[in-house]
């Protein structure tokens, strides 16, 4: 697939045509100032090579304009290299809005990635060309990172917290993944492939699966078998607030903050209740925590999800309502 | 390097030595506040995170006991304040004494010290093993060294904090690693203190230390204050923060 | 090239009847001796035993990795060999090498003092390094260590098999040792110079130590807290780092950080110090810069401390942190540029010679500048994102500590070894061993630039066969840097007993601890030095014997005759 003595990677990605640019700038930028104190030393060497043996060198001490230069000459172009690098990076931990998203899940010494529909991977990931991605990680138990070179892309996987990554892969093919935090005896075996489909292929691909491992339909027996649906009833009329429409909304809490139902809100409100309570209701929703697997809250989450479509009530929703200052 | 009486082979003059030992000691307390700045770095995060559970395990401390022993610290900085001072105007005889009172109050610390941590051990406060922050709230016949009141208070704080945390147990096994490890580094450097000043009052009691040289009186001094200006941190840190009313 | 020994034209020379070596004999008068000089010595055996044992567990990473699938060792073996390496070379021959032996030995000579400020606490620092060293070795060899030398929790804390808690327990003591030496040298420079020895006429190697003593004051407690709280985690089950108990692995890497970036720094500033030394030396002119370079020294003490998190860019912390980080990372770039700078500039106008101190001494130049400038490219978010934690970083890092520190240690210890030993090491083959280092050097780390950029994560032991060919490279290589050290090691101990008599100065050189005789008398000079005369100025110096022009007025160095 590469040439025998490759330096770059394959660009399959949105950042790869980033930060390759941005790489070779610095690679410049440095190889300039490498040669050009390499030249002046070989030079000097040569030019001021000891000529007898009882010579001594010249009074010369010092030079202040020289030493301001060489400060804010290398400060300048330092910075333009942050600066640049800094916009990159940004770009890259602030996911666009409509992604794919993918639940991937880290464990000595596997990955388990799970489409929206459900389907179920291991040390694999199928995804559509020219569609923005978005990586929701957790661990199970040490640290790992998901590094895909092809795409310049890496985010740790910390357990106790999600973490996310995004990136829009722009060319069909199979490229490697590692695992790029070193997370114990079979840290360099934890890696697989990433195959980027076109778009038709990649929604034949998805459906090419019973849906019974559909993650949302597998949440929404949960939420009746949990018992969630007997507060959180979907007309608003419930102890609890409705979740119709909720997923990605913003929501107003009983001490007037606004916070917005991601999926670390969702996971919290069901592991820590009293965390965060919604304006307007009583903290009584009981904790599942030691009740409910990792598995089955992302199960849940994806569930409530499908409740984005769902007719929000105009009463007992907890959606921040649009103007601001109300209740 | 041989020494030619109080001066030692290094050094070209007594000030010499004596700036030389002072600094020395300073730069060493840096160190140390570097040490002991690390792990309450790790308490203040844990407390912000969780401050429910810090909350309800600052109030399983006694404050009665946690004041005594500010008071004494206190009084024993007095105490070697008054012994370097000794040494340093020649009154002799008033050097041992005055090292005597400082460690006598040290040892009275210590004592303070045990019975909170015996307290603890009985109540199943100790990180690790059988820890159980509702242990004196569900056995009150087990931890009768705490008034009836007192628990009433503390089981409608737990539950409270409960509702909140439903983790309380671990996070206030948190607190008590934090407690542990940040009184037991200081009252370790206590035995060492103490230990140093043993050594100084065999030293005033034979006499060595004269207003020309007190070095080491002077030094154990800075190091006793900086001992108890650690408590001054760690008694409000640990015990006033979130003290119900 | 007639080299500096034959400069002047004299009868043969012979050793000084005492001094230091023999001032005293029997095994009794080294292990509880309190001068300075013996004491660095002591340094300089124990530090190479920890060099040969991260040295091997480098041989049997780099032959290892010879095979994408891994031929040679096990997976948990391999994470075993990478682990020690990285804590026996960091720990025990890095950070202590320059400042525990060469400091040790230098810094009262060069600043006019008979021994360091508290020569017993100098003795308790060697008795910490050991026994902090006993216990690390007691973990390697029950069990080992897999962790990483970064000990990442909750991996070390809960998860791994390995022998953590005596590591830990031998990083955390050794660290004590680092402190003391710190605390010894501040002191030493504030309070034990001789008379005329102003701030600004102190060689740039103190300047150098000064402020690596500020860094290892400041910062090795914060190692030891951290390291002592991850072994109460390992043994006592405690949770400040464990996410199961509410603790945060994250929490841990920004306490290790704050120290392990600093430290290496510890581990460079010294070095640098050392080259400050030479380039002068062997250029015969006054260091170009002089204030700005001290300044330097310490701008990178300071702003060393505030960069930590750059090693943390991909953990998912705040971005603003990040941007804040990279910021300050560039800052940090710059004073060792300035340094670059003024050495490349002290050269010009220059007598220079070639001697092997010097040729380190070019090495270091250009080694060190690859490895600052890449640098740059993981301080950048933007390239970061795709080389973090790849062999891009394992280079960029070697460059500096085995290509900057390295070579500083080893330029050091020829430049100073007539002084320490009283005599000369074969100048010839000494010159080929830095070529053969410097090529061998190069050709093992430079592919492993490439390597990471291609994507090939660190701390592998298979990888994917498209990278076998730059691995099998950087092997080549590392079988050539090995014959680099080893031959020094050889001629350097050869020549301390056999080789030819150097005379108190024979490059000459202008610092204090070349009036005194080599080797030096066991309280250094005969007489307190009074200091008149400026750092690295060689045409004040009619001592040094050299073709001075006429019409300098000259000044004479007190050496005995009071």
């Amino acid at each position: 697939m590469q040439s025998p003595l490759p330096f770059f990677p394959e660009q399959a990605s949105n950042f790869a045509s980033r930060v390759d640019p941005l790489f070779i700038f610095v690679l410049l930028t440095c190889l300039f100032f490498a040669v050009l104190v390499t030249l002046l030393v070989i030079y000097a060497a040569f030019r001021y090579r000891r000529t007898s043996p009882g010579e001594v060198g010249s009074t010369v001490e010092g030079n202040t304009l020289l030493e301001i230069g060489w400060t804010t000459i290398p400060l300048m172009i330092a910075l333009v290299m942050f600066a640049w690098g800094a916009v990159v990076y940004t770009n890259y931990r602030i996911a666009p809005k409509d992604t794919l998203d993918i639940y991937v899940v880290g464990k000595q010494w596997m990955w388990k990635l799970q489409q929206p529909n459900g389907k179920r991977e291991i040390n694999e990931l199928h995804i559509p060309v020219n569609r923005d991605i978005k990586l929701i990680m957790g661990s199970e138990d040490v640290i790992h990172d998901f590094y895909v070179p092809a795409f310049r892309v890496k985010m740790d996987v910390v357990p106790g917290r999600y973490n996310t990554m995004w990136f829009r892969p722009t060319k069909i093919g199979k490229y490697h993944f590692f695992c790029s935090q070193y997370c114990g005896t079979n840290h360099a075996v934890m890696g697989g492939w990433v195959t980027v489909m076109d778009p038709a292929d990649y929604a034949a691909w998805l459906s090419d699966e019973a849906a019974d491992s559909n993650p949302a339909a597998a949440g929404e027996k949960l939420f009746t078998q949990l018992a969630c649906v007997t507060c959180h009833l979907g007309n608003g009329t419930g102890r609890a607030p409705s979740l119709n429409g909720v997923y990605g909304a913003k929501v107003l809490l009983a001490d007037g903050s606004i916070v917005v139902a991601d999926d670390a809100y969702i996971r919290e409100s069901i592991l820590q209740p009293k965390a965060k309570i919604v304006a307007g209701y009583q903290p009584v929703m009981p904790t599942f925590q030691g009740l409910v697997t990792e598995e089955q809250i992302l199960n849940l989450t994806a569930y409530i999800k499908t409740l984005q479509s769902q007719p929000v009530p105009a009463k007992g929703a907890g959606i921040a309502p649009a103007a601001a200052g109300k209740k | 390097m041989h020494r030619t009486g109080a001066l030692y082979g290094q050094f070209n003059t007594l000030e010499q030595q004596k700036d030389t030992a002072s600094l020395g000691m300073w730069i060493f307390l840096v160190t140390e506040v570097m040490f002991f700045g690390g792990i309450m770095l790790a308490y203040a995060i844990n407390r912000h995170t969780y401050f429910h559970a810090f909350a309800v395990g600052s109030n399983t401390l006694s404050i009665q006991l946690g004041t005594i022993n500010t008071g004494v610290l206190l009084a024993s900085s007095f105490t070697m304040a008054m012994a370097v001072w000794s040494a340093q105007t020649g009154k002799q005889k008033l050097i041992p004494m005055f090292l005597t009172l400082t460690i006598l109050l040290g040892f009275i610390f210590f004592g303070v010290k045990y019975v909170e941590y015996a307290q603890k051990f009985h109540h199943h406060l100790v990180p690790g093993r059988n820890f159980d922050i509702t242990y004196c709230v569900n056995n009150p016949e087990k931890c009768e060294d705490i008034d009836a009141k007192d628990l009433n208070i503390e089981r409608n704080e737990i539950e409270e904090a409960m509702q909140a945390d439903p983790d309380l147990n671990a996070h206030a096994q948190l607190y008590y690693s934090a407690y542990f490890g940040m009184t037991g580094l200081h009252a370790l450097h206590m035995v060492i203190g103490a230990g140093l000043l043993i050594w100084l009052l065999r030293g005033s009691l034979a006499g060595r230390f004269t207003p020309e040289w007190n070095t080491p009186v002077d030094i154990v001094g800075l190091y006793w204050h900086f001992v108890d200006i650690v408590w001054i941190y760690l008694f409000p840190l640990l015990y006033l923060i979130d003290r119900h009313k | 090239m007639r080299t500096a020994s034959t400069a002047n034209a004299r009868p043969a020379l012979k050793m000084p009847e005492k001094h230091y070596l023999n001032s005293t004999y029997g095994i009794r008068s080294w292990l509880l001796t309190t001068d300075h000089k013996r004491i660095a010595l002591l340094y300089l055996v124990s530090v190479t035993f920890f060099f040969f044992i991260g040295g091997f567990f480098a041989m049997m990473i780099r032959l290892h990795l010879l095979t994408p699938s891994g031929y040679l060792l096990s997976a948990d073996t391999y994470n075993r060999m990478f682990t020690m390496h990285g804590v026996a070379m960091i720990f025990f021959f890095l950070i202590p090498s320059i400042p525990a032996i060469l400091g040790n030995f230098l810094i009262p000579l060069m600043v006019g003092a008979k021994d360091l400020a508290f020569p017993k606490i100098n003795l308790l620092s060697w008795y910490i390094y050991i026994v902090g060293g006993c216990f690390t070795l007691y973990s390697m060899v029950t069990g080992g260590l897999d962790t990483g030398w970064t000990f990442y929790t909750p991996l070390s804390t809960v998860y791994s098999n390995s022998a953590v808690a005596p590591a830990v327990v031998g990083v955390f003591i050794t660290g004590f040792s680092s402190i003391l030496t710190g605390l010894n040298f501040l002191v030493t420079v504030h309070t034990m110079r001789a008379p005329g020895m102003t701030w600004f006429r102190l060689p740039l190697f103190v300047w150098a130590h000064y402020a690596t003593s500020v860094v290892m004051i400041l910062g090795t407690p914060v190692i030891a807290i951290t390291l002592g709280l991850a072994a109460m985690e390992r043994v006592f089950g405690l949770g400040f780092f464990n996410p199961a108990m509410g603790g945060d692995p994250i929490l841990f890497q920004h306490l290790f950080w704050f120290y392990s970036h600093p430290a290496v720094y510890i581990m460079i500033l010294p070095a640098m110090g050392v080259i400050s030394e030479l380039i002068p030396t062997f250029a015969r002119k006054k260091l170009f810069g002089y204030h700005f370079v001290a300044a330097a020294s310490l701008a990178i003490a300071v702003i060393g401390f505030l960069v930590w998190t750059h090693h943390m860019f991909l953990t998912g912390q705040s971005t603003y942190a990040a941007i804040a980080f990279s910021f300050l990372t560039f800052l940090v770039a710059i004073p060792s540029a300035v340094k670059t700078f003024n050495w490349t500039a002290t050269l010009f106008g220059g007598s220079i010679s070639f001697d092997t101190p010097m040729l380190y001494a070019f090495g270091f130049l250009g080694l060190f500048l690859i490895g600052g400038l890449t640098g740059l490219f993981l301080g950048c978010l933007g390239v970061d994102m795709h080389v973090h934690d790849t062999y891009f970083v394992v280079a960029h890092f070697h460059y500096i500590m085995v290509g900057g520190a390295v070579m500083g240690y080893l330029g050091g210890l020829h430049f100073w070894w007539p002084k320490i030993t009283g005599r000369m090491y074969p100048e010839w083959l000494a010159r080929i061993a830095a070529l053969i280092l410097f090529v061998g050097f190069n050709l093992t780390f430079f592919p492993q630039f490439v390597l990471g950029y291609l994507g090939m994560p660190r701390r592998y032991h298979v990888y994917p066969p498209e990278f076998q060919v730059y691995n099998v490279m950087s092997t080549a290589g590392a079988s050539i840097l090995a014959v680099g050290y080893l031959l020094p090691m050889i001629y350097l101990t050869w020549a301390a007993f056999f080789g030819k008599v150097a005379g108190d100065n024979p490059w000459p050189a202008t610092g204090l601890e070349w009036t005194t005789a080599s080797p030096p008398p066991t309280e250094n000079f005969e007489v307190t030095p009074v200091v008149t005369w400026e750092a690295y100025d060689f045409h004040n110096r009619p001592d040094l014997g050299l073709d001075v022009p006429v019409g300098h007025p000259g000044v004479v160095p007190a050496h005995g005759d009071d």
